[in-house]
């Protein structure tokens, strides 16, 4: 077994995400069977491989690297604060996070 | 109303005076609200947005004002990208009521080229799947056999199209999803290569893998789509600077002499012997219209759905933190944070979004890091080193764009791996970078649309584009 209940449990927790006992199983029966699956990827000697984080390399990207840091006058606020759930403009309210 | 409109065929209409662009789009919009409730290829439509943009294009010709690239082209969006006052869901729950502030950059692109923006296509959630069965919205219906998907996860897009509910559509592949749709559904789609299209607006699933590209009805009309969208954008730092060509001219030019890689490492085991059969007539017509054949190897191939599926949803888990029911979507109510949090996600998110994310954030934390996210990128630089090296040799790579034709619904839901392995012969290309069009290759039984594959080297997109329009213009659709 690659994926045991306690490690589903413990990134569940990592991505803030609630998951039924039924969910749980599920998904874990079946990560682990992928992860079985991802296993042959230890046929494969890569002890002098870089690792590839993207794909575009200096040639490609020419001058495309980043726009000039020009403050530019957005005035989309009240907009995107009328799609959350609980906005106080300016604000989005959010439960309280500090105990007392 | 003929089922299959081009480009240039509705540029004759509207310019002769046959035909409104107003007109033309009250007839797609009867068409798709007779035909929609059966194939659920929209989730939504924007008849405002579409009707203004008709009547701009109408006052042009009236004013005798040559028409832009696209002027007047009904067109359907993919609903994971922005669409400015138009409900963007991603297929997801916790987008229900999604309205984006915004537009993405190739949709204001589109309509600056004069499209006509029909509406929002289904897809699976987020964009992951590759049936359309994953979307919150219910599942989308091959319009050529009603019983079976129409591959995923642009399904929508794919759909639209083939059922002439639209004559061309935005989708976008993360490791497939615009060209395995394309072939099962029998119409031409393409990714451009990495860089080649802004990602501005695009709501991110996996970021180093993402592609915005067009489906359509001709190779011809998903160059001309291309070319409307592709190019350096300043919101998009991966956005290049390469210039764009004039892919519909370049599709013109002759393939005579071409050298095609045939890797043999893609004819192995696990290809439908029907899917076989139409790729090796591909391949012969190819012949005969004078490319040459080259037996090439890559090697890796056997390992890019492992690398694909650490590295998708690794990007994933993290793009997807950001719905967290505080600033727009859904949100469940808990008297702590973390406890909104949860609840939000945990409803919020389909089954399979919520796989790839507990996946992904164990192939990134403390412990599994190296054994599977590092080992991921560096097998990730071998695939990338197979195409380059296959690129010494040979002018395009020719491969079937999926193993199996279009399946039941229901066939394969139950059984996630079995799913994504009928990604093989798409995430190759995608971990590379590399550009790829999928071409309908004849049917199998006369009904099941097979896809032909073309790969080119970065940025080589004309080159796959005219072997593309060669394929098509010799009959590749009814071998």
């Amino acid at each position: 077994m690659k994926i045991s209940r306690e490690d589903v449990v413990r990134v569940a927790e990592l991505a803030y995400l609630d998951l039924s006992e039924t969910e749980l199983e599920t998904y874990r029966a079946q990560i682990d069977e992928i992860l079985e699956y991802i296993g042959k990827l230890n046929e494969l000697d890569t002890g002098n491989i870089e690792p590839m984080a993207q794909v575009l390399t200096d040639d490609q990207t020419g001058d495309a690297t980043l726009r000039d840091d020009v403050v530019v006058p957005c005035s989309i606020a009240a907009e995107v604060l009328k799609q959350a759930p609980d906005p106080e403009p300016p604000f989005f309210r959010v439960p309280k996070v500090i105990e007392r | 109303m003929k089922k299959n409109l081009t480009i240039d065929g509705i540029k004759h209409a509207l310019t002769s005076k046959r035909l409104s662009a107003r007109e033309l789009t009250t007839d797609f919009f009867i068409k798709i609200n007779a035909r929609n409730p059966q194939i659920n290829a929209y989730l939504e439509l924007s008849p405002e947005r579409a009707y203004a943009q008709a009547d701009k294009i109408d006052s042009l010709v009236a004013a005798g004002k040559p028409l832009p690239p696209l002027g007047g082209v009904p067109v359907a969006v993919k609903d994971v990208l922005s669409t400015r006052g138009i409900t963007t869901t991603c297929g997801s729950k916790i987008l229900r009521n999604y309205v984006p502030p915004y537009d993405a950059t190739a949709v204001a692109r589109l309509e600056e080229a004069g499209a006509i923006i029909l509406g929002k296509t289904n897809c699976d959630e987020f964009a992951m799947g590759s049936s359309n069965e994953n979307s919150a919205y219910g599942a989308v219906k091959n319009p050529v056999a009603m019983d079976r998907v129409p591959g995923g996860s642009s399904g929508g897009s794919a759909a639209a199209v083939a059922a002439g509910l639209a004559v061309a559509s935005l989708g976008t592949d993360t490791g497939g999803s615009i060209r395995q749709p394309g072939a099962l559904c029998g119409i031409p789609a393409m990714m451009g290569s990495y860089g080649r299209v802004s990602r501005y607006g695009l709501i991110a699933f996996a970021s180093s893998l993402d592609r915005i590209g067009p489906f359509a009805n001709s190779v011809h009309d998903v160059a001309a789509v291309l070319g409307a969208i592709a190019g350096r954008d300043p919101n998009d730092s991966t956005s290049t600077t390469a210039p764009v060509p004039a892919y519909t001219e370049e599709i013109n030019k002759p393939i005579n002499g071409l050298r095609i890689g045939i890797p043999r490492d893609y004819f192995a085991e696990g290809m439908d012997s029907g899917v076989r059969d139409k790729v090796e007539k591909g391949i012969e017509l190819l012949k005969r219209l004078g490319c040459k054949p080259v037996d090439i190897r890559m090697p890796h191939t056997d390992y890019a759905i492992a690398t694909y599926y650490i590295i998708a949803t690794a990007e994933a888990s993290s793009n997807l933190a950001r719905y967290d029911g505080v600033r727009y979507g859904l949100r469940v109510d808990d008297p702590t944070l973390v406890g909104m949090y949860r609840k939000t996600r945990g409803a919020g998110f389909g089954a399979e979004v919520k796989r790839r994310i507990v996946l992904g954030t164990y192939v990134l934390s403390a412990g599994y890091y190296d054994a599977y996210y590092l080992k991921g990128q560096k097998v990730r630089a071998l695939i990338a080193q197979d195409f380059r090296d296959a690129f010494q040799k040979v002018d395009a790579i020719v491969t079937p764009t999926s193993p199996i034709p279009a399946f039941k619904l229901g066939e394969k839901t139950g059984d996630p791996l079995q799913m994504y392995l009928a990604d093989i012969y798409t995430v190759t290309g995608s971990l590379a970078g590399v550009p790829g069009i999928s071409v309908p290759c004849g049917k199998i039984c006369g009904t099941l649309p097979v896809g032909l594959q073309l790969f080119g080297p970065a940025f080589g997109e004309s080159r796959i584009l005219q072997l593309a329009h060669a394929f098509e213009q010799a009959g590749g659709a009814d071998l």
